[in-house]
């Protein structure tokens, strides 16, 4: 295969990529760089290191693409470059926040499906406050909400529903009633992104509560069960509206 | 082979003929050391590290409370908002006012939790301060209380 030349990554930033495209950084990047070069361009230098993000994977001189959608680059911390791309099946990836569904107890680990390849195992000790004698009340059925802490192709996912400091903070089963439902992955990216205007719009109509997994899936409640399939309704459907259109139809709710 | 009748060097000299063998018979790379070069760039497959998602779990108007602090406490740690300053203009109390407080505090519950013989004293030594006309008694009283400690008994 003849090498191909490949071009700046800043000239791409926004447009679409293809798998097998190189992108090349600037010089400060490079490996073989001398110390020197470095202190010389102090000024342009961002400190920190560049961060490669999903789709993105480093050979040799640059970065290559390994998924076809838009490249994406934030210079804030050193930098980031990444591949927005939509996908509706779950990958499990370290640290990624999900909704599970518990489908078997196995002696002292549960069994939870998180829409990956495999079912994630969850130890029944991996909760805040449990001990060998005080024992989670888990049932087969139960939705939980945990962090994954081992998460690669080779090992069956694992996950946790305390963080590094042992508290639970917001994850563990989630309590009665609700709908869950399932979208796709760039949806909830879109939500969880930090000045969402749909969640803003959704939040001035009635009080509800919201667990949003990076695997697709959403857990919504509401006071009654017509608020909840309202919310659930606008949520699949804004993902093809247009802001507008979503106005509208928030308009007509609100009023009613 | 560990006989019961070896002397000390015996043994020592026969340890370290099994170490030399076990350490030669170990692998070891022949090829010089590689530089190891420091690379400026990391791979990260997470969404979270790249756009700053917000926290998964919310709850709004009020719907569960606590998820709603939980909101607050997840986000303003990626944010770092000004809460340092919301918390000084809260106060009710101006800080002198509460050391004044708690220098006059301090005592009042110290003495509750003093033994009975310990507040004998004390009360005494408020008293000393009142009355000036029982000086010579008040003068001995104390002091002779004060000295009751534990006595060594005499051969």
């Amino acid at each position: 295969m003849a090498a191909e030349r490949g071009t700046a990554a800043e000239a791409l930033v926004g447009q679409v990529v293809l798998p097998g495209d190189l992108l090349l950084l600037p010089a400060h990047y490079d490996e073989d760089a001398e110390g020197e070069r470095l202190r010389l361009s102090a000024g342009t230098a961002p400190q920190g290191r560049l961060l490669c993000g999903p789709g993105l994977r480093r050979s040799g001189a640059g970065l290559l693409v390994t998924k076809c959608g838009l490249l994406r680059h934030r210079p804030g911390g050193g930098g980031a470059y990444w591949v927005d791309s939509q996908q509706k099946r779950y990958v499990p990836v370290k640290g990624d926040h999900v909704i599970g569904i518990v489908t078997a107890k196995a002696g002292d680990v549960f069994r939870l499906d998180v829409g990956g390849s495999e079912p994630a195992s969850l130890s029944y000790l991996a909760f805040e406050g449990a001990t060998k004698r005080n024992r989670p009340n888990v049932q087969v059925g139960d939705l939980i909400y945990g962090q994954f802490v081992v998460a690669n192709k080779d090992m069956e996912p694992e996950m946790v529903c305390i963080d590094s400091s042992g508290r639970s903070s917001g994850m563990g089963i989630i309590g009665q009633d609700g709908f869950l439902f399932k979208v796709s992955l760039g949806l909830i990216r879109k939500l969880l992104a930090p000045k969402c205007e749909i969640i803003q719009e959704l939040s001035q109509l009635y009080p509800f509560e919201l667990v949003l997994g990076m695997n697709g899936r959403i857990w919504v409640k509401a006071k009654t069960v017509q608020q909840t399939l309202i919310i659930v309704n606008i949520l699949e459907a804004c993902e093809y509206m247009t802001a507008e259109q979503r106005k509208q139809a928030l308009a007509k709710l609100s009023g009613n | 082979f560990m006989q019961r009748g070896l002397d000390s060097q015996t043994k020592k000299q026969l340890e370290e003929e099994e170490k030399k063998i076990i350490s030669e018979e170990h692998w070891y790379l022949d090829v010089p050391d590689l530089k190891e070069k420091e690379s400026c760039i990391i791979e990260e497959r997470s969404f979270l590290r790249c756009e700053d998602l917000l926290y998964g779990r919310m709850s709004f108007k009020g719907f569960n409370p606590e998820i709603e602090k939980l909101m607050i406490q997840m986000n303003s740690k990626c944010k770092e908002d000004k809460i340092e300053e919301d918390d000084k203009m809260e106060a009710d109390v101006s800080d002198e006012e509460m050391a004044r407080r708690y220098e006059t505090l301090v005592g009042t519950i110290g003495k509750k939790f003093l033994r009975k013989r310990d507040q004998r004293v004390l009360k005494d030594d408020d008293e000393d301060e009142d009355d000036e006309v029982e000086e010579g008694n008040s003068n001995t009283r104390p002091s002779k209380r004060a000295k009751k400690m534990f006595l060594k008994p005499h051969d």
